[in-house]
């Protein structure tokens, strides 16, 4: 799994590329938490264009993600994302507690 | 039940870097085996989720113990029925699972973690858990979509 962050004034977006399991899922959960909590960054979206895969260790780590935004009174938004991946969120019951737009141009107007 | 032939033999140590290979081995097995597109995503899910909980919770993270999955067709005669499905044996030698955390949690309850049974839960249609003598066994079994179904069993023994 690979992570790359493109800053924009206010705004983080990590291009997630890879799998989102119990393998890498711990560093995904520690550069979105730090982007809340050290970086202090109002709005972090997460492109998951290329994430092939997340378990429930993936999910976890987005849900800590969004707790940690709401703590810090920033966002958490999600884009792209694939047909597992949204499946995964729908049997999580989780697709309503986030904000997830279909491509970045509509994350980045949101 | 009557059990046909083995599909598939997996031995792997306990390192969440092999599971990629079980799961892309997974999906490829179901859907040869004739089940639809949402159904091989939700048994690759079972299997990675059940084999992520032998290395966090038997294993305790060691990434250097063994764990055997096993595939079979199940083929099954009953009366003018048939019913034919895929059951697949994850076994290991850790540590036995709490059996109060062996049913998925409510999902009112917005939180990390947790959701690994659901997720499997969710996938099949037998869950069955034993452990005897160091030996825990999780037999997961999913039948095809023209076959009969049995009631979703969740037990251990």
């Amino acid at each position: 799994m690979q992570i790359s962050t493109r800053r924009f004034d206010k705004t983080a977006i990590l291009d997630i590329s890879g799998d989102i399991d119990l393998a890498h899922s711990t560093e995904v959960r520690r550069l979105v938490l730090s982007e809340f909590r050290e970086k202090k960054t109002p709005r972090v979206i997460l492109n998951l264009n290329d994430v092939n895969y997340i378990d429930s260790s993936g999910v976890a780590s987005l849900v800590e993600g969004l707790k940690a935004s709401r703590d810090v009174g920033s966002r958490l938004i999600l884009f792209g994302l694939s047909p597992i991946a949204h499946e995964v969120l729908q049997i999580s019951r989780l697709l309503k507690m986030f904000e997830i737009y279909d491509t970045e141009d509509l994350a980045l107007q949101a | 039940m009557n059990r046909t032939g083995l599909l598939l033999r997996l031995e792997l140590p306990s390192d969440p870097e092999i599971l990629c290979v079980v799961r892309s081995a997974v999906m490829r097995l179901t859907e040869e085996m004739g089940f639809s597109t949402e159904e091989c995503r939700g048994l690759t899910r079972a299997v990675d989720e059940a084999l992520a909980n032998i290395i966090r919770h038997a294993y305790h993270g060691r990434p250097d113990q063994p764990i055997e999955v096993l595939c079979r067709r199940l083929q099954n005669r009953t009366g003018s029925e048939q019913r034919a499905g895929l059951e697949i044996v994850l076994v290991d030698h850790g540590a036995a699972p709490d059996r109060k955390k062996l049913c998925g949690r409510s999902l009112d309850d917005v939180r990390p973690g947790g959701l690994g049974i659901h997720f499997i839960e969710d996938a099949v249609d037998v869950m069955q858990y034993t452990s005897h003598a160091r030996e825990n066994r999780l037999r997961l079994v999913k039948y095809l979509p023209n076959a009969k179904r049995e009631t979703k069993v969740v037990k251990g023994d």
